[in-house]
């Protein structure tokens, strides 16, 4: 007697699946929709991106490494290209990249807005914030389930997975940095007539700046590691490589497709976080740093001084 | 002269349920009370007065006066809870959303503490911006910024930005900024606070020059009275919310209405303005006489605690006496039986919470001990010794 009260189940299980089947059922017009759209902008990236000759595209990324970042490091872009050739992964990392792309730039279409809006409404805020916390510790291989059944298996599903895992820092991030901005600058802004939306473009965004920089850096580096992932339910690229590894036993093509997935992450951290810290770094830092970067800092602590000597020289 | 900007029965009232607050202010009950019953902070109470066009209007008061909230209810950074604000003859209050920013990019500008400049533009775009956002052509924006500019003596610097610059020229950038609109009122925000001394006052020296040159209407807050002075043609004097006194310079140095105002100008006349009860502290160990605790107890308990003196109360904290380790010890040893009366340090006499710090003053020095303090029922407030003193007589200065 005592015990048996105890014995009782809530079937949230259920009643989720309750939820998905009705989806399916009601609003296949809108999944296919967005099923069409999403397919168009990977499948324009994919095919630019492999269109490109691999020689071209790997010059233009050491080009851009050595602008964005610097001399050493547009000498480890070279190594890191000359690898993923060489390891024979050059379309899995450009089918990699091209998904990352396309989920981290719709989760920044959709992430920033709602950042914004989250920043200016206490009530956007008070709804938002459990609902990042959730998209965000929930197990990523979750949400490969219901993106399989809605949308299929291939890469589709795999970017909406993505980009559900990868939006919550653009959010975050974003609404930080306007919130953070000074009173008195917000005043200043409105002293002298702006407008909401001026007091948004002219004031708040600008000085937001290196913060949902930060963000947009965060959620590039959490949409590799998910695309990864995503590679179980056919997303494609280095993660099918890895996986193919895990299925087969094989160490070594585990780990090449492992090393193609850290080099590419190396190559984006840096580049994109360089955006962050542009003409404004004087006055501005944002303590926040990848842990990519962390983990890059430690591995080139033998040769600090002249990382240190090149990021003086930006 | 006519008047440029009037203030009427302007009160702001932070918290819930201003209206609340508002009735009970009406009534005439003061801020800590309003604050008890309503949890809502009155800022500004009931401010009025008229700035005269041309004129250097300071607002002076410590911090925490409201000036600060006074200044931006001018321009409706705050809303006011009530009160009406005429500029020209027309009530800013009542200006719609379009109106009040039609008339914050032409008629008022403001000058910020901290400056509030933009990082990521140029010392020319952070001049330009009013005109900027109200919309005028880049040609325009950047001859009116390079005149702006050129008033403050920055135009070589126009293509610099703010970090290149030193406090005092980032300010100055700000009140370009603020000259570039044209705008006919300038409200200044401690706007020299943040500079070091020598800058400040040439930055004073800067308005008084730009008014004999163009006289704008300036609103200056201000917590410095050597500013005021200098810059000010009258003066407000703001005391918990309320504007206290009104006038030229001279006008309240030599008819200050209250000690508060007086204060600001004799460097704060502390032996008038506070009383011994003010800044009696209550830090001694108290012993209360009753019986089980007789004077060996007492002795124990100071040596316990490492104390030299303590303070003896008796029934209803009413002061006894003062013990010091050696009174006590010099009782026990003497007399057999202790009685109180034999331990207590002789010649000190507690004091009425009313007496002049002049007086405090003379009794603290001439006694090795610090002097007790007591209210009208002979209740111990507290004691004050040597290092209050000094500190309360510092403070002024």
């Amino acid at each position: 007697m005592s015990e048996q009260w105890l014995d009782f189940r809530i079937p949230v299980g259920q009643w989720i699946e309750l939820g998905v089947d009705w989806v399916q059922d009601n609003m296949t017009g809108v999944l296919d929709g967005i099923s069409d759209g999403l397919d168009l902008v990977i499948g324009s990236f994919e095919d630019t991106l492999l269109a490109i000759p691999a020689p071209l595209l790997a010059a233009l990324i050491i080009v851009l490494a050595w602008w964005r970042v610097g001399q050493r490091f547009a000498l480890f872009a070279v190594v890191a290209m000359v690898l993923l050739f060489g390891m024979d992964i050059w379309k899995e990392t450009v089918q990699t990249l091209a998904l990352v792309i396309a989920s981290s730039l719709v989760a920044l279409l959709i992430g920033i807005p709602v950042g914004i809006a989250m920043a200016r409404s206490d009530r956007i805020e008070a709804v938002m914030r459990p609902l990042l916390d959730f998209m965000q510790t929930m197990p990523p291989f979750v949400y490969l389930i219901p993106a399989a059944i809605f949308f299929g298996l291939g890469k589709v599903p795999g970017a909406i997975a993505t980009l559900i895992f990868a939006m919550p820092p653009a959010v975050r991030l974003t609404s930080l940095g306007i919130r953070q901005v000074s009173r008195e600058h917000v005043e200043a802004g409105q002293a002298f007539g702006c407008t909401p939306t001026q007091l948004l473009l002219k004031v708040q965004l600008p000085l937001a700046l290196p913060s949902i920089m930060a963000g947009i850096n965060q959620t590039i580096m959490l949409a590799l590691s998910m695309v990864v992932i995503a590679s179980m339910i056919g997303a494609g690229g280095l993660g099918n490589t890895v996986l193919t590894g895990i299925q087969r036993l094989d160490v070594g093509l585990g780990f090449e497709g492992g090393l193609g997935v850290v080099l590419l992450a190396i190559l984006l951290d840096r580049i994109t976080q360089s955006f962050g810290r542009a003409r404004t770094s004087a006055h501005m830092s944002t303590g926040t740093v990848g842990p990519l970067t962390r983990l890059r800092r430690l591995i080139s602590r033998s040769h600090r001084t002249d990382s240190a000597e090149t990021e003086k020289r930006q | 002269m006519t008047d440029k900007l009037v203030v009427r029965d302007l009160c702001k009232v932070f918290g819930p349920d201003p209206q609340q607050a508002i009735r009970l202010l009406d009534q005439g009950l003061d801020k800590d009370a309003i604050f008890a019953r309503t949890r809502a902070t009155v800022g500004v109470r009931d401010a009025g007065f008229a700035i005269r066009e041309g004129e250097v209007f300071v607002i002076m008061g410590l911090s925490g006066s409201g000036k600060s909230t006074l200044v931006r209810m001018l321009n409706r950074l705050i809303e006011p809870t009530r009160g009406r604000i005429l500029l020209d003859g027309e009530d800013v209050t009542a200006m719609g959303r379009r109106a009040l920013i039609e008339m914050r990019r032409t008629r008022m500008s403001m000058v910020f503490q901290s400056f509030a400049l933009l990082p990521h533009k140029s010392v020319a775009e952070n001049a330009a911006f009013g005109l900027d956002v109200s919309g005028h052509s880049r040609d325009e924006q950047r001859s009116q910024a390079l005149d702006a500019l050129r008033t403050v003596g920055l135009e070589p610097f126009a293509d610099s930005y703010p970090h290149e610059l030193s406090s005092g020229m980032q300010q100055r950038v700000g009140l370009a900024r603020a000259l570039a609109t044209k705008a006919p009122i300038l409200l200044m925000d401690e706007a020299f606070s943040a500079l070091d001394p020598l800058i400040r006052t040439e930055m004073q020296d800067e308005i008084v020059r730009l008014q004999q040159h163009e006289a704008h209407t300036i609103v200056f807050i201000s917590h410095d009275l050597d500013e005021a002075i200098r810059i000010g043609d009258r003066i407000a004097i703001m005391e918990g919310g309320a504007v206290v006194q009104i006038g030229t310079p001279e006008e309240i140095v030599t008819n200050p209405v209250n000690e508060y105002v007086r204060s600001f100008f004799y460097g704060v006349d502390v032996s008038k303005v506070f009383k011994a009860g003010d800044i009696a502290e209550d830090t001694a160990l108290t012993v209360f006489e009753r019986s089980g605790v007789n004077v060996r107890a007492a002795l124990a308990q100071l040596r316990d605690r490492n104390r030299t003196l303590g303070i003896v109360l008796e029934h209803g904290e009413r002061y006894r006496g003062m013990v010091s380790v050696n009174s006590l010890a010099e009782a026990v040893d003497s007399h057999g039986e202790t009685r109180w009366d034999d331990a207590f340090v002789d010649k000190v006499a507690p004091a009425p919470a009313d007496m002049d710090l002049s007086e405090v003053l003379s009794l603290v020095s001439a006694s090795d001990y610090p002097l007790p303090v007591v209210d009208g029922q002979r209740r111990y407030i507290g004691t004050i010794d040597k290092r209050i003193l000094l500190q309360t007589l510092d403070k002024a200065g």
